[in-house]
């Protein structure tokens, strides 16, 4: 049921669908390259494969080298230590930017997903007079983009006393757009007889929502959530806007501190990279079905 | 259940758009106060403006370059892991890799493989010996190659996401349109062109539009690899980054930022409808 209403809207996961195909193939097909074609493939695949991951690999190997050698043959790891990820982890108060980061995130993450289904369920649900105007206004402000806002919004977040604040970082992202028209669409896809069925056994909109439409849409909600997670945790601009004081720094705003304050020293910034890197790696790859899912939502007809 | 959205979007979007709209014909202090009235005309000089120019033509070579260059790639690597070959989920899982990059993870990592001092290529030998200007000046102190070098860097951080969007997008092409056409005796560069571009239509025309638009709102990468510069130039200075940028000569009037960002609004709203109109024509879009 619930991989079947949303499937139509979201395109299939990479590895899921080479699998399917794989299991039905035929023995010898003509995109299944052999011989020659196929060493030639892997040759190539090679080569892009060194291209993509250069600039991450010298990165690493900076990492992991002291001072003294980091610009003495910087493509090869003559020796690895542990140490500058330590420093650079103190020096540059990383363990505070990442934890700043993940709060204010997460406060994003948490309201925008609310505030969304709230409000598609609205769009979707819901009649009520001049739908179709307020819904077209709330798309609209998808066409505004924050560079285009930020300078009346740093003026008010001042005015409200929240420079240097979680608050600051995060109450002018609560609500988004996107995340309103992609629930909307998944909302529409639910059959109109859920509702009117559970409308007469007394079931309030809001119970309803809880209970039957949202553990319905799940996976596009935890796309959304990946989404929001993302978006926030890598915002660059404005949290260089907002914060002054060096403990608020967000991780980002905190990698341009230490890569300002310490240019001499490559391995030391590159370590603080590395540290900042890790934990979207590590998140990507354990939720990639819902990255492919949020990615691919925005490009998808309809 | 519209309410928090609403107060949300109307305080934080809808509402700075409006202020921003009156602001910007005026010239005021940094904080926007003490503001003093120009005129709508206002408009119209700070988009002649000498610096506003070059940073709409920063902008637009930086978008010329980019989005064509990411759709390329993004294309050209999709296609190339789109076989069924042992091991092929690693080198997908390699390819899409940089989407998890930050812009300031990203244009760290560049800037280290660039610097010319302290960078890593200015320090290999060889490489040194075979591109002398990688150390003196440097290719992001160069004012003919800096633009380059930061496209580089933000083509390779949104490579990642190019990758995953085209390789669903050939995933969603019927099998049995490559199979009937392979009976037929079409080649692989006929069927791509005959069959593939086409059908990846609406996610090429996605892709463009979200490059061009990254583009007119590209910051952090400046902000870190160039500063805007190399002065007196400015030849990477992009609209945002002469809005908000550290040396920007309109920091201190809130007037002229606000005005520089309502234009970078209009231009952004005339893009995204020329792309619909324009592209959207010819894209199939199937059934």
């Amino acid at each position: 049921m619930e991989t079947e209403l949303t499937d139509d809207l979201t395109m299939p996961v990479p590895g899921e669908l080479a699998r399917a195909a794989r299991r039905r193939r035929p023995m010898r097909t003509f995109d299944q390259p052999t011989g020659a074609g196929k060493f030639g493939r892997y040759a190539l695949l090679c080569v892009v494969t060194f291209l993509v991951v250069f600039p991450i690999y010298t990165t690493v190997v900076a990492a992991l080298k002291p001072g003294s050698e980091v610009l003495k043959n910087p493509l090869v790891p003559t020796t690895v230590t542990f140490d500058v990820l330590v420093e650079a982890w103190n020096e540059g108060n990383l363990g505070r930017y990442l934890f700043n980061s993940f709060v204010v995130a997460t406060i994003v993450t948490v309201a925008q997903v609310v505030t969304s289904v709230l409000a598609a369920y609205a769009f979707a649900i819901l009649e009520f007079p001049g739908k179709r105007i307020v819904f077209l206004v709330f798309v609209a402000t998808l066409l505004v983009p924050a560079e285009a806002t930020l300078v009346v919004n740093l003026d008010t977040v001042d005015s409200l006393g929240w420079l240097n604040t979680y608050r600051g970082l995060s109450v002018p992202f609560l609500a988004t757009a996107f995340g309103i028209f992609l629930l909307r669409q998944v909302f529409l896809t639910l059959p109109r007889d859920l509702r009117d069925a559970a409308a007469i056994d007394g079931v309030g909109h809001l119970g309803f929502l809880r209970h039957v439409a949202v553990p319905l849409v799940r996976p596009t909600i935890g796309a959304l959530a990946l989404f929001s997670f993302l978006g926030t945790w890598n915002q660059y601009l404005w949290p260089n806007l907002v914060i002054n004081e060096a403990d608020m720094n967000t991780v980002q705003s905190g990698l341009r501190l230490l890569s300002r304050s310490t240019l001499s020293q490559p391995n030391l910034v590159m370590a603080g990279t590395v540290i900042a890197a890790i934990p979207i790696f590590v998140a990507l790859f354990i939720f990639q079905r819902q990255l492919v899912r949020g990615l691919t939502a925005g490009a998808v007809k309809g | 259940m519209l309410a928090p959205s609403a107060i949300i979007l109307g305080i934080f979007v809808l509402y700075p758009l409006g202020r921003a709209v009156w602001l910007g014909q005026q010239r005021c202090d940094n904080f926007g106060n003490n503001c003093v009235s120009q005129g709508f005309g206002q408009y119209l000089d700070l988009f002649r403006s000498s610096e506003f120019q070059n940073a709409l033509g920063v902008t637009i070579r930086f978008a010329l370059i980019t989005a064509p260059a990411g759709v390329i790639l993004g294309v050209g690597l999709a296609v190339l892991a789109d076989k069924y070959l042992r091991g092929i989920g690693a080198f997908r899982a390699i390819f899409s890799s940089t989407v998890a990059t930050s812009v300031a993870v990203a244009s760290l990592m560049w800037l280290f493989l660039l610097q010319p001092s302290v960078g890593a290529l200015a320090n290999v030998g060889w490489f040194n010996s075979l591109f002398p200007s990688v150390k003196s000046p440097g290719w992001l102190q160069d004012p003919e190659t800096a633009l380059w070098a930061v496209s580089a860097s933000s083509v390779w951080a949104n490579l990642g996401f190019t990758f995953i969007l085209v390789t669903a997008g050939l995933q969603s092409i019927p099998r049995d349109l490559h199979e009937a056409a392979a009976v037929d005796g079409a080649g692989g560069i006929r069927r791509f062109w005959s069959i593939t571009v086409p059908m990846l239509g609406p996610t090429l025309l996605f892709v463009v539009i979200v490059s061009t638009t990254r583009a007119f709102q590209a910051y952090g990468e400046l902000d870190l690899l160039t500063g805007g510069g190399p002065q007196p130039t400015n030849p990477t200075t992009t609209i945002p980054y002469f809005i908000y940028g550290q040396n920007s000569p309109i920091r201190n009037d809130a007037g002229l930022q606000a005005g520089a960002a309502v234009l970078l609004f209009l231009l952004l709203l005339v893009l995204s409808g020329l792309q619909l109109a324009g592209i959207g024509r010819r894209v199939h879009y199937g059934d």
